[in-house]
């Protein structure tokens, strides 16, 4: 066998059959079950008669629907009562470990997996969520699913799969300081484009990859899908095994030192190629913010709002002119005059505990703007806990940030937190799609340090220069 | 489920790139745990326009969806294709889509078909010169035409293909490999062989 990259080696060991003409059928590690993807599928088992293959491979939590007010209070939407409910009924029917709400393990499915251990280098991993990607950054092969895979995996363990190309993402350098994993990504997004990776692998390599902690790491791959990606990896080393070991599900013992000799093998060989290569300098990087309706509408933050008319593709001026006339915005305003209404700290992608420290360190000692409202979600209860045991909370309500209970919250805005239409927000989380965060608002995407200065200032700031 | 073989209707033009499917199907109908009833959810937000195009009368009863790049971007959500297949929409038309969109579509028997920017082009331009514009999408041929000498032929995957024209259950075939699968999982490494609480 001729040098392969990580991506191949996953694939390779975990190929069940795979017949000429055919779609490879791939065994799967680790299924995580959320509440708003999962209901069809169960119903779907149950009308086929059919069981849960490996419910001791399954993991089950409510995130998307869940109220992040105290959870003495009940959740008082209905319709999402219901469907937790529905959560719960199917992972007791079908013996599924569950983290429910009151739970100390509940927490946004991409942040507890890696929290407890769940998630480890070489696995596959799915979720019936995009942003399932989040997981790579551990050298696993992980990406999100629609329900009727989800259906699949539940009942055979497997999925079908078409080998997907590779793409190498390569960031040579050392970020500056106030430059942050955030900004690697919109960066990459920013150049490639929202399509850029569609139908590839990205392994993202270089120095300023192997600098970030696995937590810099997960939000870099937590928006690989962004880009169109199927999946976003880095190759595990001993940051990834330093994390992992003595988590609650990681190996132990005998099966530790097992499975990291496995896993030091796992890295792309010598020679080994990719079908593409793109190479960014992570010293010419600044923090980002993005002006449209899609992540790959990004500038820098010392930029200035695009000219529709500087773009020659008739497509593309017509998609910045209905960006613009969505965000409100004109063209020319410098992006740091910007003022923002909202604040939303949090999700999937910067939920994380230094995530909430880095804003912490720009937030303390200061007040949020008069008439900007500002909201710091936890990703999981334990991140919660912890912020709280260092003393974090207290910083960000003394600063008026309201402080909250964990879940998805604001990046979907399934719960009741949401924003008002011609409200503009600075968020943390992914996605800045129309009504992304409520019908009509307005939303930027930001690294924590960047967010929580827009939240003191009133507006955009660029955070190298926060004093 | 139902099979695709071939299918001809009308044609809506959606000229837009990365179409997202929180604009196919808005966060607030994810909530409800049934598989069917969504259409008249569809592209919730814009149909508040009176201009949307799904809202012109010359388009209704479409089957046919005719869009820019990049369709179907963003969450993995499978509400977007059921919202699209409850509309009444059999096939879409685009340059390019997201990655777990178009394999949804699959599984909903939906058919995704990949043409060219000008041929996509070409027919957004003839549905909205031709009243009651109609194509004819053929997976057994693998061509689109109309009746006014369009013709593509497009690229599909042969096993999704297969599976669409018979009406194929892939969870019903996977299980046939069930000793495979079971074979395999004697061979996983003992620190993986499952989590217990």
């Amino acid at each position: 066998m001729g040098p392969r990259t990580l991506f191949e080696k996953i694939w390779d060991c975990h190929v069940v059959t795979h017949e000429a003409g055919k779609p490879a059928v791939l065994y799967i590690d680790l299924h995580l079950v959320h509440e708003v993807t999962s209901p069809q599928a169960f119903d779907g088992l149950r009308m086929a008669g059919r069981r849960v293959r490996r419910p001791d491979l399954t993991v089950a939590t409510v995130d998307h629907n869940v109220p992040t007010w105290p959870r003495s209070q009940p959740a008082t939407d209905e319709i999402a009562v219901k469907q937790m409910a529905a959560l719960e009924r199917n992972v007791a029917e079908f013996g599924i470990p569950y983290y429910g709400l009151h739970s100390e393990g509940q927490g946004i499915v991409h942040v507890i997996g890696p929290q407890m251990g769940y998630t480890q280098p070489g696995m596959t991993i799915v979720c019936g969520d995009s942003h399932t990607s989040t997981h790579g950054a551990f050298g696993s092969l992980a990406f999100g699913i629609g329900t009727s895979e989800v259906e699949h995996v539940l009942a055979t363990q497997t999925l079908l799969q078409q080998k997907p190309k590779t793409m190498e993402v390569r960031v040579e350098g050392q970020l500056p300081a106030g430059v942050t994993a955030k900004d690697i990504i919109l960066a990459v997004i920013g150049r490639i484009g929202t399509d850029g990776a569609t139908g590839y692998v990205i392994e993202y390599t270089g120095p300023a990859i192997r600098a970030l902690s696995m937590e810099g790491r997960m939000t870099v791959c937590n928006m690989s899908i962004e880009a169109g990606a199927r999946a976003g990896m880095v190759a595990p080393d001993e940051t990834t095994f330093a994390y992992l070991q003595g988590r609650q599900f990681a190996p132990q013992g005998a099966g530790w030192a097992a499975a990291v000799a496995d896993w030091q093998a796992l890295r792309s060989d010598e020679g080994a190629t990719y079908d593409r290569v793109e190479i960014f300098d992570a010293a010419e990087m600044v923090p980002h913010v993005t002006w449209g309706t899609n992540p790959g509408m990004v500038a820098p933050v010392t930029g200035r709002v695009p000219d529709p008319a500087s773009y020659a593709e008739p497509a593309e001026r017509k998609g910045i002119e209905r960006a613009l006339a969505y965000m409100g915005l004109e063209p020319g305003v410098p992006l740091a005059e910007v003022p923002v209404d909202r604040v939303f700290i949090g999700s999937c992608t910067n939920g994380r505990i230094e995530d909430l420290r880095a804003a912490a360190v720009v937030a303390r000692g200061r007040k949020v703007k008069e008439g900007v409202s500002a909201m710091v979600v936890p990703g999981s209860y334990q991140v919660k806990v912890q912020a709280e045991a260092e003393g974090l909370d207290r910083i960000f309500r003394e600063a008026g940030f309201d402080w909250r209970e964990a879940g998805c919250s604001m990046c979907l805005g399934m719960n009741p937190d949401i924003i008002q239409p011609g409200e503009r927000c600075a968020s943390t989380s992914n996605r800045n799609f129309e009504g992304r965060q409520g019908a009509g608002g307005r939303t930027h995407l930001v690294s924590p340090q960047m967010a929580a200065a827009a939240a003191i200032a009133g507006h955009f700031v660029d955070v190298r220069e926060w004093r | 489920m139902e099979a695709f073989i071939k299918h001809t209707g009308r044609v809506v033009p959606l000229d837009r790139n990365n179409v997202d499917t929180d604009q196919i199907m808005a966060k607030q109908f994810l909530k409800r745990i049934e598989r069917t009833g969504f259409g008249q959810f569809l592209f919730w937000d814009w149909r508040s326009d009176p201009a949307f195009e799904l809202n012109q009368p010359r388009y209704q009863g479409a089957s046919v969806l005719v869009a820019g790049k990049n369709f179907g971007c963003g969450s993995s959500r499978e509400h977007a294709p059921w919202g699209l297949a409850d509309y009444g929409f059999r096939t879409i038309i685009a340059p390019s889509f997201a990655d777990i969109f178009y394999n949804n579509c699959f599984k909903n028997f939906m058919l995704p078909v990949v043409l060219g920017e000008e041929q996509v082009a070409e027919l957004m331009h003839r549905a909205q010169a031709i009243a009651g514009y109609e194509i004819t999408v053929d997976l057994e041929a693998q061509v689109v035409s109309d009746a006014h000498g369009f013709r593509a032929s497009f690229e599909v995957d042969p096993f999704r293909r297969h599976c669409l024209l018979n009406g194929l259950d892939d969870i019903g075939l996977t299980l046939q490999q069930d000793a495979d699968i079971t074979a395999f999982e004697a061979g996983r490494p003992a620190y993986r062989r499952g989590f217990s609480a």
